[in-house]
């Protein structure tokens, strides 16, 4: 039994990994093919560093993912502190149920839904090429207000109320209890949501196509552009570098976690 | 208790200023494209153009229905041999089920396409033994395997953590009553990973049912899903309408099963608890 299990998870991982290990194999492949394999060489790596395109959609992806996650973390936190407050618990479902759609709707219904409303507000205001980075903008900001929200209202929950009251009755403003006293409870739930909503807009493809144009392309887009009518071998190279990017960051992630849990138990044992 | 300051009071209206600009108007938008003809006046021919897509539609969801149970049989098993092996184990097996999902579902997909595919590794290993080819890319098959390997750690993720979660004791009162491990399995562990399983199932559904990108590499084109027809209906001005009107039922349709299945899992938690 414990044989059989171990044999079963083996096959299942292989066969997860095994597109994606001939994907990275074949990205150094001299010969440009996927079949044969002639040589190592870098060659499709320097195509792909020589390739403008690439580098400006890995800008474009970062910039976009660190302006909407902040942008709506911001909102979610005032958002969340609003709703923690708030009295009226049909109001309060339903902000948070309209909040979570984006979240509960397949990815190409938020797209299309959106590039709808753009469309009409182009056509209101008679321009024709609204779509770009405020579209983008806009739109990654929205699908992240869900994670985000989903990270910080619990936080706000598990908050003794009186902490606030007794803040306020030596003197302190509404707003300075907030600042001073609740908001670095909340901290660890702005950190996730944050962290949550910059991997969901780097990764995003599907709502960005139907809110981008050509002038303004994502990685997610810059690959499937590439990838859509013919097989490209730089964009092997540019799969395994991304692979690569999220190993070490996972592995870092939890050696550091690991390393700083062994940090705790030894202090703990002085 | 004090009252409510301004500020308390206000605190929420970027939020829900954000949320009526940006989610209910975008859908207010789908149902006014839905209803309406190009000249923007009232007309169901929208709607009763959809009959005309009804294959469409049925073929997306067999096609997603198959994939999320073949999800389910393959990836249960999987979290429960998962959550079974030490804590070190499992620590590993965590990372390497969540690589694939960090990985963007068009690497995935085009890293499948391309070991697949006519002229990939498989098929020239399965020449070279004098086997011929297997024709995967474009087929039906094909296209279902695709969305079982994009959407298979979607399953496993949920119903793993349910099951570490879970509280052993109940699987050793089980068996102490004389259980059989089969006894255990259903009456006991399954029961209890339900919640794990509901998330699982929705986290392939959905995706499954909607996507274009799976069809359009794996499928070569050659099969269309409701995924693919809504982006081709929004790649032209005058087809926006229908497009819109099939989003909405996509959109209903979806939007009513995830609720029935949060209802399910939360009585049958509340009946088991």
């Amino acid at each position: 039994m414990k044989f059989l299990s171990k044999f079963y998870m083996f096959i299942i991982f292989a066969l997860l990994y095994a597109p994606i290990l001939v994907l990275i194999v074949f990205s150094f492949n001299d010969a440009g093919s996927l079949s044969e394999f002639s040589g190592i060489s870098l060659k499709w790596y320097g195509e792909l560093f020589r390739d403008e395109a690439a580098i400006t959609a890995l800008k474009n992806s970062l910039i976009l993912a660190v302006l909407s996650s902040v942008i709506a973390t911001v909102i979610a936190t005032f958002g969340a502190l609003g709703l923690h407050h708030m009295r009226n618990r049909y109001v309060k479902g339903a902000i948070k149920s309209v909040t979570n759609v984006p979240m509960m709707n397949p990815d190409i219904v938020t797209g299309v839904s959106m590039m709808l409303l753009f469309v009409a507000v182009a056509s209101l205001i008679s321009t024709k090429d609204i779509f770009g980075f405020g579209t983008m903008l806009i739109a990654h900001t929205t699908f992240n207000l869900p994670y985000a929200l989903l990270s910080i209202l619990p936080r706000f929950n598990s908050l003794d109320k009186s902490l606030s009251e007794a803040a306020q009755d030596l003197g302190a403003t509404p707003a300075k209890a907030f600042f001073s006293v609740e908001l670095p409870e909340i901290v660890p739930g702005i950190v996730s949501g944050l962290m949550m909503s910059f991997t969901m807009s780097l990764d995003d493809f599907v709502i960005s196509h139907f809110v981008s144009s050509p002038n303004f392309q994502t990685l997610p887009l810059y690959v499937y552009n590439q990838t859509v009518h013919n097989v490209k071998f730089s964009m092997y190279a540019l799969c395994a570098l991304i692979v690569a990017t999220i190993l070490a960051i996972l592995l870092v992630v939890n050696f550091a976690g690991s390393a700083s849990n062994k940090k705790k138990s030894k202090r703990g044992a002085i | 208790m004090r009252g409510k300051s301004l500020f308390q009071k206000m605190a929420a209206a970027p939020h829900i200023t954000w949320a009526v600009m940006f989610i209910v108007a975008p859908m207010l938008f789908v149902l006014y494209f839905a209803f309406t003809d190009a000249q923007g006046n009232f007309s169901l021919s929208n709607v009763s153009t959809l009959a005309s897509y009804s294959n469409v539609f049925i073929l997306s969801i067999a096609f997603a229905l198959i994939a999320t149970v073949v999800c389910l049989i393959i990836g249960y098993p999987l979290a429960y041999f998962m959550a079974r092996s030490s804590p070190k184990m499992q620590k590993i097996l965590m990372i390497l089920i969540m690589l694939p999902m960090w990985c963007n579902l068009l690497i995935r997909t085009y890293a499948l396409m391309a070991l697949l595919d006519n002229g990939g590794l498989l098929n020239a290993l399965l020449e070279k033994l004098g086997l011929g080819k297997l024709h995967i890319v474009g087929s039906d098959f094909g296209v279902i395997l695709g969305m079982v390997y994009d959407f298979l750690p979607y399953m496993v993720l949920p119903i793993f953590t349910t099951m570490t979660k879970l509280d052993k004791r109940y699987i050793e009162a089980a068996q102490d009553l004389g259980c059989t491990a089969f006894q255990t399995m259903v009456k006991v562990i399954m029961p209890l990973t339900l919640s794990g399983v509901i998330s699982g199932v929705t986290m392939v559904f959905v995706p499954s049912i909607s996507t274009f990108y799976i069809s359009q590499k794996l499928g070569a084109g050659k099969i269309e899903l409701i995924g693919d027809t809504i982006e081709r209906l929004f790649k032209n001005t005058s087809t926006y309408s229908v497009g819109a009107a099939i989003s909405l039922v996509m959109m209903i349709l979806i939007l009513i099963s995830v609720w029935i299945m949060n209802k399910f899992s939360d009585d049958e938690g509340g009946i088991i608890i």
